[in-house]
């Protein structure tokens, strides 16, 4: 129903019938030898002003005749007949038809750099009349908006059917009309471009806010008005949208550093032990969806786009058995020295890297993202990456189970009561060895989780923990012992204030000064965002 | 070393630390808390304490796990800031304004539940750190240990009854070696109010006994505020006992008068 | 009363002490000299530039495990960024020794090579006065003194302890890497500094040299530790070992641990800071990779492998770890890490006291 409707509308421009033949799967040639003889002729003058009336037509037959002259495939016969030999096909030039043999006697027809520009760009623009509204798109976006190409671009304009396509062609006619000699079609231009939000099109708007040196007529000065004001509405918006750009990517960070940190959060508030091994399990758990997803290519090559959703327990399942290992072999026997657990799980995590080292060598592993993945939510200039959206939903995700799983089992019962007062537990019955390895079973599995996430949007290789970690632990430090909430903040809050401060002092100075104000925020509250309070947190 | 005449200036001196004045008594209270509140995370461990203390008492307080007693203490040594209330020291100190070191250095000894003493140092070098000295940095890389001050040492040591294991590791005494070798730094530290928090815990009863002793001899000159359950202990020394509550005062008098009160029976000594 | 050690009281060092300590520096400053200018390669007994380089390098570290000793021994404060106050002496001693290059460099510059790389035409402000070997020689100090207190100063005003203290120099640490590893931060990014040519206008490449730098390396060693073992016997080191121990009852005591805690802090910066000034002109180079937070727990590791709070285990831990690392790099480098890793667990699980402690206890086991 709507395509009909289109091609209705469309009917009004003569040029769609050309159009409406090739949708329907069958081709005509709107142009003509005389039209093409310029080609022809010695003078370069003469073969640009063919190329210019082939561009005017705005037929997209001409492409096949302006590619083959480009890449060198167009040869001409004494009799001016005009072919094109690719690969050793031979066609009419003109009618598209198949030759049967080629002529005795042809030559190239030759063109100079200038006029291969001069293609080049034709080539661009006609691509805006193509059947496939992608190309249509891509074309719209790369016509640069001049009063030469305005004609071009209101007939495509009249004749698009594509939304999309429609508003980038809108927008570059109005910007076209700017450089109109008329009043009325330059102040109209300039209402349709203040809702723009292109940093391109605030550069033009802005070409005309410089007053003139000498004096300035009415119109003139109607025009530079309406421009400066047009010019101050989009760079609102673009600050909005740079805010809402930033907010995101912190969020998105945030969430990343959340998910990193949780498990280390829980391991430390009821150990008292910083893992240095964590990073590890998030290593663990990016090969292990590089695993995951090398058995689905190699026995379910159909539903490859679902191994993730494999991958994610058996993440979990493997970082979380060699965490429980670790525990039972190695921190288990430092309970109470949480130094000396800090070096011995620093040993663990050199040991973990080389062993990665060795089975699957120094160079990362490819992990591809699932087709579902790719691409993202386009708000006109701002793109927001569907691998970066999933990986917010899943740590909210994670952290609303870590959540329940705290405050409505047995064992999040037994975690929190180890956590707060681990002679009290004990002494009511609470199986705190066998907590401990539960709890640190949890936090290397959400280590892993956290890994199959960072494989989505990074390198998968053995030093992939170590990037994270440190990070991490300041995450930790600021959030406080003992309470979800403090690691969330703290998270989050640290992505965001890092993606508002990159952009003003760079990513290096942004780590310096965050390790400035955490250390400036422990001055005040030396026990993190929040933390127990009384007596025997202390001792 | 000159630090008689340094400890009795009372000027901030050197890198911020207070030398302290003498504690001034002359109204009798030597401890005065008023109005004293502190919560955890919405749990009142101390709700509208008021609590005072005359110079030279023996103090005894008891009370069932959780009515703040420790949190007392920690407030009077600084470790905790109270959310609301007034804490002085004799009659110009406010305790609310300084910290562990610079309280203690003005005279409040404490005595932890749990032993604490400094395990890798033998018992004299455990005395010696205790001793009323200039506490900073730069004097303790000179300090030189005089003839009267081994004689303190001595002294010390003898009524503790450490003599013989003067030169051991602390670490290795026994639980009630440990708590004797705390009272003994506390000493050293000539404190004019000693806080001690179940001093006779662990100990055997001729220890108990001597303790005792050793508390009812060091009142009058000293101010003793003593945390403890053993109810006999409390009987043998006690003249006045204080009983707290759910962080407030339930009652307070001599030991026969609490002993009987209603209140006190119901929630702490049990019919 | 029974007889006890009188605090304070005990000798400095016993006899065997001074004669060892007398032997050690016969040894460094005549015998190496000695026997690597003086004696013909041909004969058995030349020691090679090789050896006397990686000796020098690594009474280099076993200052800088003296020195975390201090810290972590006998306070019981854990570093994890102590290759910071390393490097960063290193990098105050280096921007003399890149002066000194002169138009020596590729460039043939007045400027160092990586400034005409990165087209720059004059000094940075900070490089000002580092042709001078005194003002250098002062920025080695106070450079690393100056940061160590501050950043001291914070953390321990806020009593931020154990893990979190660790973990935040850590950060530091690598914080600095960061930003030593840009171009823009005037140091020479990745590659650092190398290339040295002279020092006080003699050939750093001459075996003279070397053999001075040795030695004045070895005098510092010893220096420290007669250092170490003064402030241990004194009141301060045990009031630092009280930190350790008990810093509750230490300030119920009447102590405020701050002042102690950042005085052995900053010194121990320092310690590290001359050690890395040293290590440069020895070795030839020094890069950000120097304050990696990998470079900085190696450090803990030599200190746990030799004894925490010994006076010689953090020099024998030191040269035991060099000396495998040395090995391994060369012979089997792909095992080093695996080696390093379970060096750290099994330390840490079953030898607690270090080899010294493990040494102690085998003579007292012995005697009984």
């Amino acid at each position: 129903m709507t395509s009909a409707l289109g091609r209705l509308r469309a009917l009004a421009v003569p040029l769609v019938l050309a159009l409406m033949f090739l949708g329907s799967g069958q081709s005509a040639f709107a142009f003509d030898a005389e039209m093409v003889s310029g080609l022809l002729s010695e003078e370069a003058s003469d073969k640009a002003d063919a190329i210019e009336k082939i561009v005017a037509s705005g037929d997209p037959t001409t492409l096949g005749l302006l590619a083959a002259l480009r890449d060198g495939t167009l040869r001409v016969t004494p009799d001016k007949k005009l072919f094109i030999k690719e690969r050793g096909v031979l066609k009419d030039a003109i009618s598209g038809a198949d030759l049967e043999a080629e002529p005795d006697e042809s030559e190239k027809v030759t063109i100079n750099n200038r006029l291969r520009s001069q293609v080049d760009s034709a080539i661009a623009g006609l691509r805006i009349f193509s059947k496939d509204a992608k190309e249509r798109l891509v074309a719209a976006k790369a016509i640069e908006p001049s009063i030469d190409t305005l004609p071009m671009l209101s007939k495509a304009l009249a004749a698009e059917t594509d939304a999309k396509v429609r508003e980038v062609l809108r927008l570059a006619e109005a910007s076209a009309k700017l450089q109109s000699p008329d009043v009325a079609q330059q102040l109209a231009a300039i209402e349709s471009l203040a809702a723009s939000t292109d940093p391109k099109v605030r550069t033009q708007l802005q070409a005309l806010t410089s007053p003139p040196s000498g004096t300035e007529t009415p119109e003139a000065a109607k025009v530079r008005t309406a421009a400066v004001e047009a010019v101050a509405a989009i760079e609102r918006r673009l600050a909005m949208y740079d805010i809402v750009g930033r907010l995101f990517t912190g969020v998105s960070l945030g969430s990343i550093l959340l998910l990193v940190a949780l498990g280390l959060a829980i391991t430390y508030g009821l150990l008292g032990v910083i893992n240095m091994a964590h990073g590890e399990m998030l290593m663990i758990g990016a090969y292990a969806t590089y695993l995951t997803q090398q058995v689905f290519r190699s026995h379910f090559p159909d539903h490859i786009d679902w191994y993730l959703v494999c991958a994610v327990p058996v993440s979990f399942a493997i970082a979380a058995a060699i965490g429980m290992l670790l525990e039972r072999t190695v921190i288990r026997w430092l309970y109470g020295r949480p130094l000396e657990t800090l070096l011995a799980t620093w040993g663990i995590s050199l040991f973990l890297i080389q062993l990665v080292r060795q089975v699957f060598g120094a160079q990362n592993v490819e992990v591809a993202n699932p087709s579902w993945m790719s691409g993202g939510i386009e708000l006109t200039n701002l793109v927001l990456p569907y691998n970066r959206i999933v990986i917010i939903g899943f740590s909210a995700a994670v952290l609303l189970l870590v959540w329940l799983m705290l405050t409505r089992t047995r064992l999040g019962l037994f975690i929190r009561g180890v956590t707060q007062n681990r002679t009290m537990a004990s002494c009511v019955g609470v199986p705190t060895g066998k907590v401990d390895l539960m709890a640190f079973g949890l936090g290397s599995g959400i280590g892993g989780l956290a890994g199959c996430a960072l494989s989505q949007i990074g390198n998968v290789g053995p030093d992939l923990g170590q990037s994270y970690i440190i990070d991490s632990f300041m995450v930790v430090v600021l959030g406080g012992v003992g309470q979800l909430l403090g690691t969330v903040y703290a998270a989050l809050g640290l992505g965001v204030v890092a993606k508002f401060l990159e952009p003003f002092i760079g990513a290096v100075p942004t780590k310096i000064l965050i390790l400035v104000l955490i250390i400036a925020f422990i001055q005040k509250r030396p026990q993190g965002l929040f933390a127990l309070k009384g007596r025997s947190v202390e001792s | 070393m000159n630090t008689d005449d340094d400890l009795k200036g009372g000027v901030t001196s050197g890198l911020g630390h207070i030398m302290p004045a003498g504690v001034d008594v002359s109204h009798g209270p030597i401890l005065y808390l008023e109005g004293i509140t502190v919560s955890f995370d919405g749990f009142r461990a101390l709700n509208d304490l008021n609590f005072t203390v005359e110079a030279g008492e023996l103090r005894c307080i008891i009370g069932p796990n959780g009515a703040g007693k420790t949190t007392m203490m920690d407030v009077i040594t600084g470790k905790t800031r109270p959310d609301a209330g007034t804490a002085f020291f004799g009659q110009t100190i406010d305790l609310t304004r300084f910290t562990e070191a610079e309280i203690a250095h003005r005279g409040i000894g404490r005595k932890f539940q749990k032993p604490t003493v400094f395990e890798n140092h033998t018992v004299v070098e455990n005395l010696e750190l205790a001793m009323k000295a200039d506490k900073r940095v730069r004097a303790s890389l000179r300090a030189k240990l005089r003839a009267d001050d081994l004689a303190r040492i001595g002294e010390t040591l003898a009524l503790i009854r450490l003599e013989s294991e003067a030169g051991r590791l602390a670490g290795t005494l026994s639980h009630g070696q440990k708590q004797w070798l705390e009272i003994g730094m506390l000493l050293m530290q000539e404190p004019k109010l000693l806080l001690l928090d179940e001093p006779a815990a662990g100990m055997t009863d001729e220890e108990t006994a001597r303790t005792a002793e050793l508390f009812k001899q060091l009142a009058g000159s000293h101010t003793l505020v003593v945390v403890e359950h053993d109810m006999d202990f409390i009987a043998s020394i006690a003249r006045t006992v204080t009983v707290l509550h759910e962080g407030s005062v339930l009652a307070e008098g001599p030991m026969d008068v609490v002993k009987n009160d209603e209140r006190v029976i119901e929630v702490y000594l049990g019919r | 009363m029974t007889t006890f050690t009188i605090p304070g009281r005990e000798p400095l060092f016993s006899g065997k002490g001074w004669a060892a300590l007398l032997a050690f520096l016969l040894a460094s400053v005549v015998l190496v000299p000695v026997l690597f200018l003086a004696v013909p390669e041909s004969s058995p007994f030349h020691l090679s530039a090789y050896f006397v380089t990686l000796i020098g390098k690594i009474m280099c570290y076993c200052v800088v495990a003296v020195a975390m000793n201090l810290i972590w021994g006998y306070t019981g404060i854990l570093s994890l960024g102590h290759g910071v106050f390393f490097a960063l002496g290193g990098y105050a001693f280096g921007m003399y020794l890149m002066r000194m290059i002169g138009r020596e460099g590729q460039y043939q510059s007045d400027l160092p090579d990586f400034m005409v790389f990165l087209d720059w035409k004059a000094y940075p402000w900070y490089w000002s006065f580092t042709d001078q070997f005194w003002y250098s020689a002062l920025l080695v100090v106070l450079v690393p003194g100056l940061l160590a207190f501050v950043f001291g100063y914070f953390a321990f005003r806020s009593r931020i302890k154990g893990v979190y203290f660790s973990i935040i120099t850590q950060a530091l640490t690598f914080a600095f890497m960061l930003l030593f590893f840009r171009n823009d931060t005037g140091f020479g990014g990745n590659n650092g500094f190398t290339d040295f040519k002279r020092i006080l206008g003699f050939r750093i490449s001459d075996p003279g040299t070397r053999a001075t730098l040795f030695a004045i390396t070895a005098l510092y060693l010893a220096g420290c530790l007669v250092l170490t073992r003064a402030l241990i016997r004194s009141k301060y080191g045990r009031v630092l070992t009280a930190i350790r121990d008990s810093e509750s009852r230490l300030m119920f005591s009447g102590y405020n641990p701050l002042w102690f805690k950042l005085s052995v802090w900053t010194l121990s910066g320092v310690l590290c800071g001359i050690a890395g000034a040293l290590y440069v002109p020895q070795v030839g180079i020094i890069n950000p990779s120097e304050m990696s937070p990998a470079n900085s727990i190696e450090i803990a590791i030599w200190v746990a492998v030799g004894g925490r709070g010994t006076l010689l285990g953090p020099i024998l831990g030191a040269g035991i770890v060099n000396g495998a690392k040395s090995f391994f790099t060369q012979s089997f480098p792909e095992y080093w890490l695996f080696f390093l890793g379970i060096l750290f667990v099994v330390v840490t699980l079953f030898l607690p006291k270090g080899v010294a402690g493990w040494i102690a206890s085998r003579k007292s086991g012995d005697k009984t």
